[in-house]
């Protein structure tokens, strides 16, 4: 059973990490669009894909968030990859299992995923 | 929308924008009557009653990127297509209610969906906000409350540490479970 102890011993755990993500200006940020658009084209599978990822391969320096329509209705699911140099990737038709693939090859290793991005796609 | 809870999350949004500090989001099960009511309930800025009447107009929309606004729309005819109905309520300054039923036997019903995963997004994605959520089935219910859990991690671990979402994910998972169990029971 998943108990409140249980997340007081995370707490204590995250604490003694607290040093780690306190860094924010270092931090890759990933932002899922999820507006009426994003959400009817499936874009929820991909940004619970990527939160799941991220937790499980402990990336103390990304932060996966939501952000609104940008715009390009057409190409939903839409993910932008913001690193801490402020290079934007723009992401499109994005599934879980692409996404997978832009954690291992973008988020860990630093390789934009060239097929997957706008530009490959338009 | 494919899912009831893709729309939840969808309308849910709307409460973010509108600078809510606490949205509750209440799913009620009824299988004997063959009910389901969802309530998206928050405290944000509120609308004027002309506002309200408005936004449930496909061609009515806040922001800028686009002329229409398909959310509230959606999630209307979806219940009234079940023969269920749709309400909206709104004090400018203390916060709206959305109000969603549905004819769950109904050929044109759309299945509620994996609803704890758009609850753990919404947490994960603003951990500066408050969420209660209740899902209730017949007669047993299940509970959570950011407030509580943020009163047990403190100022210093916010809601979107990765371990507090997997436990979040986790609790509700253990719950539901419980939940269908006790309901399955008394029927």
């Amino acid at each position: 059973m998943k108990s409140l102890a249980e997340l007081q011993a995370i707490r204590d755990r995250a604490r003694a990490q607290v040093s780690l993500r306190e860094n924010s200006d270092n931090s890759i940020r990933v932002l899922v669009g999820m507006a009426t658009c994003g959400i009817a084209a499936g874009a929820r599978p991909v940004l619970t894909t990527m939160v799941d990822e991220v937790a499980k391969r402990q990336l103390n320096n990304v932060v996966v968030t939501q952000t609104g329509c940008i715009g390009i209705c057409q190409f939903e699911p839409v993910v932008e990859v913001v690193t801490p140099d402020g290079e934007k990737t723009t992401y499109v038709k994005m599934t879980p299992e692409k996404a997978l693939r832009v954690v291992n090859d973008h988020l860990v290793n630093g390789n934009v995923v060239t097929e997957y991005t706008i530009g490959a796609n338009t | 929308m494919r899912e009831l809870s893709l729309n939840v999350m969808d309308v849910a949004q709307n409460s973010i924008t509108a600078g809510a500090s606490l949205i509750e989001i209440r799913v009620e099960e009824d299988r004997k009557k063959g009910e389901l009511v969802i309530y998206i309930i928050d405290n944000g800025k509120g609308m004027s009653e002309e506002q309200v009447q408005r936004v449930i107009d496909p061609f009515y929309t806040t922001r800028t990127t686009r002329k229409v606004g398909l959310g509230v729309p959606l999630f209307k005819m979806e219940a009234e297509m079940t023969g269920g109905d749709f309400s909206i309520q709104s004090k400018l300054g203390e916060g709206t209610q959305v109000r969603a039923r549905f004819l769950t036997s109904h050929v044109d019903m759309i299945p509620l969906g994996n609803i704890d995963d758009t609850i753990v997004l919404l947490i994960s994605c603003n951990p500066d906000r408050d969420f209660r959520f209740v899902h209730q089935v017949d007669g047993a219910k299940l509970e959570l409350d950011t407030r509580q859990l943020r009163e047990i991690l403190g100022e210093d671990v916010p809601l979107n540490t990765p371990d507090v979402v997997q436990w979040i994910k986790g609790y509700l998972q253990e719950q539901m479970e419980e939940l269908l169990q006790q309901g399955g029971a008394s029927t």
